[in-house]
């Protein structure tokens, strides 16, 4: 029977976990501009744009992570798309992270004082002049702690994603407890590691609010 | 219900309406805080509009630069009319300047860079051309040394003052100010003033939500009295001070004398 080193071990989540960092950032960016555009038709002025990004909001907050993966890994190649582990998890976690960050940043955009928007208003801006040069400068310093906040969610999000077959440093702990039968030992690593990335992002999170409040 | 007093013409009035307002109706759910509200403004007139708190003097205020949707009427200003369906407000805000009890200075801008905004923004106007706008405009309320400050360290005079900056330099047609001095601690209030008296004596077409009575009596034209929701009276000032053709004026005058 083959011997395992600790090293042996830990090397292989280690490069499994490259790819938990890449989905993650992936994840995070695209989900983040896409929750942008989110954001824009959640608070715009025009009815039909706010209610579908609000039915968007509700849908991927009143669902589970688990089922958005599914639908989309089984969904995609029913309409033609094919689709690898790898696309689908992408694109899942992107969904997801934009539906969350749209409604975080909602409130931020809605803790904004209402004379904001008349004040820019009455000086003749529309819309979108508003929101780019008056409302959001001001939304994102509110923004910042807990949007880096949600960043852990999106990390730990990443786990599930191996549920549809994605090697990330989940999936690689499970390929690994079989061939080795340590599950405590190899799961505990796993764990390690999501605590390795999660905690510097939580800390952040924190230093930033702090930061936040004395500025203010 | 007619306005019992007739308007007359300011100083510096040309005769030429420059904002009117026609059978102006606004309710809010079941309460209706306008009930048909009809009132001209003269080009270079100073009109204050008093009554008390619930009245709908602010709202008819906001409705003249559609912060407020009216349900009804006719909003016309320098000539462009203005009706609930079709408000093509971005023409008019050009026309229409508003400051606001609260200041409403976008506090991560300078005091600067607040005059220049909309100028870059909506007037589109060079870098040069709105420098010198905004400085122009800033050193008009006494505040040209304040380019760089940020809001927050100005005092409550002088961001109500920038903020006047900020709207004079669209070079508007008409300033709406509402209550723009409520917020102010007492010993501030008279630098306020004192720019819109400057303003109202060069000719600025001014309407005001005050509750500065003296100095609506001083420096105003004509004083709208407004109450349940229509203008119950108008005219010069010296005149319904002291001859309320109205008991509600009357009363109204007697509480505000008492404070």
């Amino acid at each position: 029977m083959l011997e395992f080193t600790l090293w042996d071990i830990l090397s292989n989540l280690l490069l499994a976990a490259r790819w938990t960092v890449l989905l993650s950032l992936i994840a995070f960016v695209s989900g983040g501009v896409a929750g942008l555009l989110l954001l824009l038709a959640r608070v715009s002025p025009v009815p039909p744009l706010r209610v579908a990004a609000r039915l968007f909001i509700e849908v991927f907050q009143g669902t589970p992570l688990l089922m958005q993966l599914f639908i989309v890994f089984f969904a995609l190649p029913l309409i033609g798309i094919e689709t690898t582990a790898w696309t689908a998890a992408a694109v899942g976690l992107t969904l997801f992270t934009a539906a969350y960050l749209a409604e975080i940043w909602r409130g931020c955009v809605e803790a904004v004082p209402k004379g904001q928007w008349e004040a820019s208003a009455s000086l003749a801006m529309n819309f979108g002049e508003q929101m780019r040069h008056v409302i959001l400068p001001q939304a994102l310093r509110i923004a910042v702690p807990p949007t880096v906040g949600f960043s852990v969610q999106v990390v730990k999000g990443t786990a599930v994603t191996s549920i549809i077959g994605f090697v990330e440093v989940t999936k690689a702990g499970t390929m690994i407890t079989n061939a080795t039968f340590q599950p405590f030992l190899v799961y505990g690593l796993v764990g390690l590691i999501y605590f390795a990335l999660c905690y510097p992002l939580s800390l952040s999170a924190k230093a930033l609010e702090r930061k936040l409040n004395v500025a203010r | 219900m007619s306005p019992v007093n007739t308007p007359v013409a300011g100083g510096l009035a040309t005769g030429r309406p420059l904002v009117k307002l026609s059978g102006i109706r606004k309710s809010f759910g079941p309460v209706e805080v306008l009930k048909g509200v009809d009132m001209a403004v003269e080009e270079g007139q100073v009109v204050a509009m008093i009554g008390r708190s619930g009245s709908g003097k602010s709202t008819l205020l906001r409705s003249i630069n559609g912060l407020e949707r009216i349900d009804g009427g006719v909003i016309e200003v320098d000539g462009e009319c203005v009706d609930p369906g079709q408000i093509d407000l971005r023409a008019l805000r050009q026309k229409v300047g508003m400051v606001f009890q609260q200041f409403n200075l976008f506090p991560h801008l300078t005091a600067g860079e607040n005059v220049m905004l909309a100028l870059k923004v909506v007037k589109k106007q060079d870098k040069a051309a709105t420098r010198a706008a905004a400085e122009a405009a800033l050193a008009k309320v006494g505040l040209g040394q304040k380019f760089n400050a940020y809001p927050s360290q100005l005092s409550g005079g002088q961001q109500q003052r920038v903020a006047i900056a900020r709207s004079l330099a669209m070079a508007p047609k008409v300033l709406l100010c509402d209550e723009i001095t409520s917020a102010l601690d007492p010993e501030l209030v008279a630098e306020v003033l004192g720019v819109v008296r400057k303003l109202a004596e060069e000719g600025m077409t001014l309407i005001l939500v005050t509750h500065e009575m003296r100095f609506a009596r001083e420096v105003c034209d004509r004083l709208v009295f407004m109450h349940g929701g229509r203008i119950i009276e108008q005219g010069p000032p010296a005149e319904l001070f002291d001859r309320p053709a109205t008991p509600e004026l009357a009363q109204f005058i007697g509480m505000v004398e008492a404070r």
